[in-house]
This record gives structure tokens, sequence and C-alpha cells, in this order.
């Protein structure tokens, strides 16, 4: 379970990323959080923002057509 | 300058430099075009969500987009009042570059984005300021369009020139030109 979810579905591109980086102040390194989303785009966008931002993806999966990942705050 | 405050000085500097300087994003709004400040302010917005220091300068048609939605005819020239009426700005009097058919396309376009849920440019101009993203009108572009300071919405900084967008693009490591 993660420290913090992120609600971004039915948003569309690019409130999932601005909302996960708005999310992601609000956490303490080595901390989680969710982000459930249901934009395509965000399916490329949030692993590739976590990666540019050098937060770790740990986790990503898809269920009943929404997209979730889980990112550890670097 | 006391020499207390010279003394001072050597001591401050490495705490400074302990702050990495964050990266820029430099993107000049050239176009009053729906379809144009749309990816204008969608990018700013996740520039700053990706920690950069982004700066949006609105030159031409572009101070169109900081235009108060009740700015009105402005300038004192005939010409400036006569492209004023024509050209009304604010982010929910933009057109669109192609089949605006006098503004219904434009309306469709909304329709849909509010529709599917996508950020009006409205809202996105609003979420740039709270992101800390920087909003430069043009200075000279608001003399020859005889725009004020008080024709614009809240939040600007300060206007600025050609001089201080190069400078920031000398730095920045996206620059864009929508």
């Amino acid at each position: 379970m993660a420290d913090i979810t992120v609600d971004a579905r039915g948003l569309q591109c690019p409130m999932p990323v601005i909302k996960t980086a708005q999310a992601i102040g609000k956490i303490d390194s080595g901390q989680t959080l969710e982000v459930i989303a249901t934009d395509r785009g965000a399916l490329s966008d949030i692993p590739a923002w976590a990666k540019d931002m050098g937060h770790a993806l740990k986790e990503e999966f898809q269920a009943d057509e929404e997209y979730h990942f889980v990112i550890q705050k670097s | 300058m006391t020499v207390h405050e010279l003394d001072t000085g050597p001591e401050e500097a490495p705490a400074a430099e302990a702050q990495p300087e964050k990266e820029k994003m430099v993107i000049i709004a050239a176009s009053g075009d729906l379809d144009k400040a749309w990816p204008v302010m969608i990018l700013a917005t996740t520039g700053a969500a990706y920690g950069m220091d982004v700066t949006i300068f609105f030159t031409f048609w572009g101070l169109s987009i900081l235009k108060k939605p009740d700015a009105g005819i402005t300038g004192d020239d005939w010409r400036q009042r006569m492209m004023s009426a024509f050209s009304k700005g604010s982010p929910n009097k933009l057109t669109l570059s192609k089949l605006n058919f006098g503004g219904l396309g434009a309306k469709f376009m909304k329709d849909l984005a509010d529709e599917k849920n996508v950020a009006s440019v409205q809202e996105l101009l609003e979420l740039s300021k709270t992101l800390g993203v920087k909003l430069w009108p043009c200075g000279m572009t608001m003399d020859l369009m005889g725009l004020e300071e008080d024709d614009l919405i809240d939040g600007l900084d300060s206007p600025a020139g050609a001089g201080s967008a190069i400078s920031l693009m000398k730095e920045a490591s996206i620059s864009l030109f929508i």
C-alpha cells in the first residue's frame, strides 16, 4: 500500500503528471505514491516523468481500464 | 557597502551553490490562436512538473492570452483600437487557426475539451501561476498594440524585451517558439 494515492482518473494530459508532481512534494524520500489514471498518455508519461526525476517506478499494472503506477520518491 | 558586508560575501557564496540550479525552459508565445495557446500552456505546466524553472514570453498576438476578459477596446491610436476590436483576447475568446468558422470551430473544440475533461487554457494559465511559471509580457508589443499593464491579467512579471528572452534562452535547456 502506497503512502499516498493520486486519483487522476478522468483527467487528461498534462494533468496526471502535474498532479503526481504536486503530490510527490508532500511525501518524504523513500515513501511511495500510487497514481491511478485513465488517460492513455499517462502510460508513457508517468514512467518517463519518474525516470527523468530520478524516482523509482516500483510497480505498474492495469486493472479495469485504469492504469496504476507506484512510484518511490528518491 | 560596509566592511562587514564585504566579509560575509564569500561565506554566503558556497551556501548558494549548494542548491543545484534548476534547469530552465523558455517558451516564446507569439500566437493568439487557441490551438497554439493550448500547447504553450500544456508544455509550460508540464515543464514546471518536471521541476524546471519555466518562463513564457508573450509577444505579438500571444499577448491576447494575457488580456483581461473585460479589457475591451484598447489603445489610443485608431489602428490599435481597430485591431483590439477584432481581436478581443483573453483565453476564452481565442480563435482556431483552422476551421474557426467565425468562432463556431473554437466553440466546438472547447466543448469537446470540456466533455473529455481536458483542462482549458484558462485553467492551465491559472495553474501555471500556482506552479511558479513566470509570465512575461513583451514591452515593445504592448506599446505597439496599445496595451497597458491594466489591460492584462494580474500575477504577471514586469514587461521585458528580446534581450531578456535571449539571455534566458542562452541558459535554457528547452527553448520553444510557438
